[in-house]
């Protein structure tokens, strides 16, 4: 069970050997690789819309799409079909190859991320040996699709949203890939695998102080660079209508949706991989645990979706950069103390207070120095 | 026609900065997802900053007043649904009341309680319904609102019991009301003013500390006291802003004397204010609910059909004469002014409107605050365009 899928790639490739030169089974192997992915992408986006909508309207005392196929299972196959049979309306002063070029250029680095995601054991598509650094530059090129669906759509609300996201895209990235430095420090690569492999054992870096912190600076980050909420400001339905994507249309549209959604999965499997043991643990495949994990994170990003607020643009500008940035500093600090103090060891008392101890004082000292907004409390008098 | 189109910017002098910046006047609505209706704001912002803000109205306007003016009185009645068409009872109540007072007609003790029920319900309808929309302008996807709608089902389904209609209710007639409480609606009633509180209850702890709801809420468009009393501000923005100031206890009017109640007002005017006042004043509706079925009691819910508009009410003519009759409604103080000429038709009918006048001070409130913020204020104000445009 745990190397089905790597047998029937084997199998392939052993099949296509028999026949054909050696050339040829690379490039099956490469084959095989790029359409599973291709189809693995929107295959997920698909469903997890529909899981969005189911969990979404259970919070809300709804039942959420059950027409179309049991339990509503076909709704996403009827959502494309719509999309596809729309019309695809350009503004007629709009820039018509940005406006034509930005969903292609969203959708395409959402997609190449998976391309270092270790799915399971021996289930990375490529094994590159600075996979985290492919992934921080190619999921920040979104930022430029964006920006040109903005500028290109020629709209007031589109812009505002184009500006907005880039504020905020540029900034989350910043701590966010900070926070990943104490992970490739504790390794010493950046190979996906690598790093899941020196999380065996149950030495899950979520257990240790600074992989706790990581783990959420990461997440959170991770949630504001595919622009969902709470920091959905980019695409602010009450505010700006739809944002960047006011002014598209029917596939073009979904491509929008699909980057979003295949970005939500790639940074929970993403903090997956680099804080929650990737695909290690006990009984199940190693497919079944990165995917089980993973889901539970999104179902972070949906609960958070139901329930909280929108933050306004110079809140989340001073999260981002009084606050979570200075943090993930000071959490690389941390890392090299547990490193030098726990000897090579996974857990030793002082290894895991000394750390500990730091990061709760940065905390701390943080909160007082922003003075963050407290909730005022206020007397509401009855008069008669 | 193509250059109209195109995005207008002007170059200001950005002072310190020595940048030529650019405003950007963005056109907010008539089609817009959190305008509440029909309305438009056209907002100058620089960046993200509001720096002018001015309301456009008149998209809904369906010519209510002189409608009126070519129908008879007690034909006026269903169209007064359509006003704050969330309250409609309120409204009923606010036409019943000015053309009572016209008539001279006295009105049975039960109906007028009858008519208290109805009033309180309708408070309560509408500010659940305002705070769930007023979380969705801030960003909450839906939920507050669904939750708001949950228990706003339960009172629309009395009032489709009593009045046949959940929305456009048409209950209320000149001299009472058009038909009887049963034993069954007064219990469905008392069982919903039952179990209110413990959604209020949920309602406040999930919303009133959350810090990014304070965050937005707090110190956000503030509207002091002076100001609102110079626009005539009237209902839970007026007491907001921590102006004691409510027809419920000013005019005494149908028997609110007979409750024991009080008003909650606010400390600062802001937009949290304004929440927490309209969360206040739902407990106090239900103290008020309370009372009323305690107290109600059997006995005719229409006046004897002596005076001339109860006999025939489509030929009723009233004495000439004006009247004005307001009642505190969930918005603030709605307000029927009547002209009579005495014949079968109003000279004059005209809305005071709390929507409407609500709604003047916005560009104040908002000015120097972000578009995000805007949309919020305007939130807290609690409009209809059914009633704002008329």
């Amino acid at each position: 069970m745990d190397q089905m899928f790597v047998n029937i790639k084997a199998a392939l490739v052993g099949l296509s050997d028999k026949v054909f030169p050696d050339w040829v089974g690379v490039l099956v192997s490469i084959a095989v690789s790029i359409v599973a992915i291709a189809l693995l992408g929107p295959l997920i986006m698909m469903y997890l819309t529909l899981i969005e909508r189911k969990v979404v309207a259970r919070m809300q005392n709804r039942i959420g799409p059950n027409r179309v196929g049991k339990y509503g299972l076909l709704q996403p196959l009827a959502d494309g079909v719509k999309m596809l049979i729309k019309e695809d309306i350009v503004p007629r002063n709009a820039d018509k190859v940005l406006h034509l070029l930005a969903p292609i250029l969203i959708v395409a680095p959402a997609l190449l991320v998976f391309a270092v995601l270790p799915f399971g054991r021996n289930m990375t598509a490529v094994d590159l040996n600075v996979g985290i650094l492919f992934f921080a530059a190619i999921s920040s090129i979104g930022t430029i699709g964006i920006f040109m669906a903005a500028w290109g759509s020629n709209n007031k609300f589109s812009v505002l949203g184009g500006m907005r996201s880039v504020a905020q895209m540029i900034s989350y990235e910043i701590p966010m890939v900070m926070s990943v430095v104490p992970v490739l420090l504790a390794v010493g690569s950046l190979s996906t695998n690598a790093i899941v492999e020196a999380q065996a054992d149950w030495h899950w870096f979520v257990f240790t102080p600074w992989g706790f912190l990581g783990c959420v600076i990461f997440f959170l980050c991770g949630v504001a660079e595919c622009n969902r909420s709470p920091f959905d400001l980019a695409e602010a339905e009450s505010e700006i209508i739809a944002g960047f994507h006011t002014e598209y249309s029917g596939m073009k549209f979904a491509l929008f949706y699909m980057a979003e959604f295949m970005s939500a999965f790639t940074i929970s499997g993403m903090t997956t991989t680099l804080f929650l043991g990737g695909w290690q643990g006990p009984l199940l495949p190693s497919w079944l645990w990165f995917f089980l994990k993973t889901y539970g994170l999104i179902f972070i990003m949906l609960w958070f979706r139901a329930t909280l607020p929108r933050l306004r643009v110079d809140q989340l500008m001073a999260l981002a950069w009084k606050f979570l940035l200075p943090l993930s500093l000071v959490n690389i600090v941390a890392t090299c103390i547990w490193h030098f103090l726990s000897d090579e060891a996974f857990f030793t008392p002082a290894a895991f207070l000394v750390p500990l101890a730091l990061l709760v004082f940065s905390y701390w000292g943080l909160m007082k120095l922003n003075q963050p907004y407290m909730p005022e409390k206020r007397v509401y008098p009855l008069v008669d | 026609m193509f250059e109209k189109m195109r995005v207008k910017t002007k170059v200001i002098d950005s002072g310190k900065s020595g940048l030529d910046t650019q405003t950007l006047e963005v056109n907010v609505g008539p089609q817009h997802p959190s305008t509440h209706g029909v309305f438009r704001m056209t907002i100058v912002l620089d960046g993200e900053v509001v720096k002018s803000l001015r309301p456009v109205m008149g998209y809904l306007h369906r010519n209510h007043e002189q409608i009126a003016e070519n129908i008879t009185y007690s034909a006026s009645m269903p169209y007064t649904d359509r006003l704050d068409y969330f309250n409609s009872m309120s409204n009923n109540q606010a036409w019943a009341m000015t053309v009572e007072q016209l008539a001279e007609v006295e009105i049975p003790d039960r109906a007028e309680y009858i008519r208290v029920i109805m009033s309180e319900l309708t408070r309560l309808v509408n500010h659940v319904s305002v705070i769930g929309f007023l979380l969705n302008d801030m960003g909450a996807f839906f939920t507050p609102t669904l939750f708001a709608f949950r228990e706003r089902e339960k009172v629309l389904d009395v009032f489709e019991a009593v009045s046949g209609s959940r929305m456009m209710c048409n209950y209320l007639r000149f001299g009472g009301v058009n038909r009887d409480l049963t034993d069954d609606q007064l219990g469905q009633i008392k069982k919903i003013v039952a179990d209110f509180p413990a959604f209020l209850d949920e309602f406040e702890t999930l919303l009133a500390q959350n810090e990014i709801v304070c965050m937005r809420c707090q110190n956000v468009g503030v509207l002091p006291a002076e100001l609102a009393i110079n626009a005539s501000i009237t209902g839970p923005m007026l007491r907001a802003s921590g102006v004691n100031y409510d027809i419920r206890k000013v005019d005494q009017y149908s028997v609110y004397d007979r409750f024991e109640f009080k008003i909650p007002l606010g400390e600062k005017g802001d937009v949290y204010d304004r929440y927490y006042v309209r969360m206040l004043e739902m407990r106090e509706s239900l103290k008020i609910l309370n009372q009323a079925l305690e107290q109600i009691e059997p006995g005719p819910f229409m006046a004897p059909k002596v005076p001339a508009c109860l006999k025939n009410p489509r030929n009723f003519k009233p004495p000439v004469g004006e009247a004005y009759g307001r009642v505190e409604a969930p918005k603030g103080e709605l307000g029927f002014y009547v002209v009579s000429d005495g014949s079968k038709e109003p000279w004059r009918y005209h809305v005071r409107a709390p929507s409407f006048i609500n709604l003047t001070v916005l560009e104040a409130m908002c000015i120097g605050y972000k578009l995000a913020d805007a949309i919020v204020i305007l939130g807290s104000i609690d409009i209809v365009l059914g009633e704002v445009d008329r």
